[in-house]
């Protein structure tokens, strides 16, 4: 950018050494801003490298397939046993129908913005949907129970209430995702479609939908992987539990974020010498091996969702 | 989370575009074609964007139903029934420390989170090499990923040995000032530290929204900075900097929303209290709305419950106004952005 005509490079460079020699004040803080600003960029990296690190050094120990096929049906104390299966059953199945609620919504409302919104609802929903996506995850959770609660009776928790608050934080990312993959399909499509007589709706699902679905599938399974980490929410309206319930309607269930943090805060067991078989930091290595549990199903999640992308993808695209 | 990009295809689709072809289509397209599955098609969709307001509106009024019986009650009353407000005169009493310690804590975070994001959007759009930002900006993004309670586990058992020490001598050292004040915590469970690790969590979101409007700084302004003999500071100085002010404002006001309202850091964290208390070194001094609710709700009968969740209402209108906020300012910023 700073250079000019080939013919005044080499005078060019040689007015640049003179430059720099005469403004040296300005150009130590070209650097020392260069410096900062990389500095800054590796101090974000830090924090990353450190959680990846300790989150690994640490889960590895009890993570094996003991860990992931066993509940903590039983266990107390010290005893070197218990593990997260029933906590996974959780996870997948609220996580699951939360997306079975939030898709279809979101999905239609992206629909809705993209083929057919104007006017002062669409701008209200645009609006909204924003404002959505800052709602605290414990207030989504409060609203779940609050509803069930109005609904069936104060006291309820079951895995339902839990899908129900995670769709609340859900549906704005999938919204969002979804419009703007709807946003890359071209015009051409609708219009060569609708030329040949195709109806409005036909041409939204056979053409559009057609074209984008490989964004909208990314965009899901980034929402899911976003929300399949939500803690707060499901602490207060699914509770906790230590065997396995497959019921969504009946009855507590037990999920990752929930399990790293009962673990965690059942803290050091107080172990005395002549017990043989009792690991002090044992709930410390579960809450760790669960959160390597967590940390694995989350990236798994955003790597599928590439692959997804960079092999279903229509090539004409972008 | 890139909601700051204005989405070019919008004008030809929504038919108020400038190609007057394009409107005429539409209008006499539908017509034709606007009845029978196609109509009911798209009122299909249009519920499903009403549904949305809806939804949000439900949010607060199912919160205020639940929140009414503490809300209406005489103090006295609520008070005998909920074991929470044994040492408050007042619900407000009880609110106004909560308030307070979630508001510090989130604008602790923000100033160490802002300048490390304007930095970051600064690195991986005006100095990381063309090929390595998006990678870079993925990077980022991945601290987003990490799901809050391996940051709250993080957190407490590997941030806070490490910090501890630095409080200490800040303590030692700088104990004149108001926040370092107090004795300091020998477990490192304070408020500082908690500050820290949302700091990092809200990284990622002021970063991506920095970063966009950054790339749309406008190529001329940059040149002609440069032209003028701007070293490249200078350069970010008088032409990125002043462009992208009003998206940075909004980019931290959305981190504010995040921090407000994030629950698993503080909790698992903080050793709470609920006093005014500026001192971030001190344990048993603050605690925050959202942790407040996920620690007492379990245990809660229904009268404290309907506490909890008036609190929870306090939370929902602060973050709900804040995000409004920002999200306003990066509407209007895109009216304008058209103009230059």
């Amino acid at each position: 950018m700073t250079t000019t005509a080939p013919e005044a490079l080499a005078g060019n460079a040689e007015l640049r050494t003179l430059l720099q020699q005469v403004d040296k004040r300005r150009h130590r803080k070209d650097r020392v801003m260069r410096g900062l600003i990389v500095a800054a960029f590796l101090l974000a990296v830090l924090p990353l490298v450190s959680v990846a690190w300790t989150v690994v050094k640490h889960g590895i120990e009890r993570f094996n397939v003991y860990f992931l096929t066993h509940s903590m049906r039983g266990v107390f104390g010290g005893m070197d046993a218990g593990g997260v299966y029933h906590a996974i059953v959780g996870t997948v199945e609220i996580t699951l129908f939360a997306a079975l609620i939030s898709v279809p919504i979101g999905l239609l409302t992206a629909i809705y913005l993209v083929e057919y919104g104007r006017g002062p609802l669409a701008r209200a929903v645009t609006f909204f949907v924003d404002v959505m996506t800052g709602i605290p995850s414990i207030v989504a959770g409060l609203f779940a129970y609050a509803l069930f609660a109005v609904i069936l009776g104060p006291g309820v928790r079951m895995g339902v209430v839990g899908s129900v608050a995670l769709s609340v934080l859900m549906i704005p990312v999938v919204v969002r995702s979804s419009e703007e993959m709807l946003r890359l399909v071209p015009n051409e499509l609708r219009e060569a479609a609708l030329a040949l007589g195709v109806p409005r709706w036909l041409v939204v699902i056979k053409v559009v939908l057609r074209t984008a679905v490989a964004g909208i599938v990314t965009g899901v399974m980034i929402a899911v992987s976003r929300v399949i980490g939500e803690t707060a929410p499901l602490l207060i309206t699914v509770g906790v539990i230590d065997s396995i319930n497959y019921n969504l309607f009946d009855g507590r269930m037990m999920t990752l974020p929930v399990y790293v943090y009962r673990q965690f805060q059942q803290g050091l067991v107080p172990c005395t010498p002549d017990q043989a078989n009792c690991i002090a930091t044992v709930a410390y290595d579960r809450a760790w091996a669960g959160a390597l549990t967590l940390i694995l199903i989350v990236m798994l999640l955003n790597l599928v969702a590439r692959l997804v992308t960079r092999f279903f993808a229509p090539k004409n695209l972008g | 989370m890139s909601t700051t990009k204005s989405p070019p295809a919008r004008s030809s689709t929504a038919g108020s575009g400038p190609e007057p072809t394009s409107a005429r289509r539409l209008k006499g397209q539908r017509r034709a074609a606007d009845r029978g599955a196609s109509r009911v098609f798209r009122w299909f969709t249009t519920g499903a964007g009403a549904l949305i307001l809806v939804l949000l509106a439900a949010v607060a009024i199912f919160l205020v139903v639940k929140a009414w019986p503490a809300l209406t009650t005489p103090y006295d009353e609520l008070a005998e029934q909920v074991g929470l407000l044994r040492n408050s005169s007042s619900l407000l009493d009880y609110v106004g420390p909560l308030i307070f310690g979630t508001i510090l804590a989130a604008a602790l975070a923000l100033v160490m989170a802002v300048p490390v994001a304007i930095g970051i959007a600064l690195f991986i759009s005006h100095y990381a090499p063309r090929r390595l930002a998006n990678g870079l900006g993925y990077v980022i993004d991945l601290l987003a990923a990490v799901p809050s309670v391996v940051y709250g586990l993080w957190g407490a058992l590997v941030l806070s040995p490490l910090v501890q020490p630095v409080w200490a001598w800040l303590n030692a050292n700088l104990g004149w000032f108001p926040l370092f004040s107090g004795t300091v915590s020998p477990t490192a469970r304070v408020l500082l530290t908690v500050a820290i690790v949302l700091a990092v969590m809200i990284l990622p979101i002021i970063t991506a929204v920095s970063r966009e409007v950054f790339l749309q700084t406008p190529r001329l302004h940059e040149e002609a900075a440069l032209a003028l003999g701007a070293t490249r500071w200078e350069m970010i100085r008088t032409a990125v900097l002043p462009f992208g002010r009003s998206g940075v404002i909004s980019a931290a006001m959305l981190g504010l929303g995040r921090a407000l309202g994030e629950t698993m850091a503080v909790l698992m964290i903080l050793s709470p209290g609920f006093l005014y208390s500026f001192r971030i070194l001190e344990a048993g001094q603050q605690q925050s709305i959202a942790a407040n609710i996920a620690a007492q709700f379990p245990e809660a009968n229904p009268m404290g419950v309907s506490t909890l969740i008036a609190t929870g209402l306090a939370l929902f209108v602060i973050t709900l106004v804040v995000n409004m906020a920002a999200r306003a300012i990066v509407a209007r910023r895109k009216d304008f952005s058209g103009a230059n």
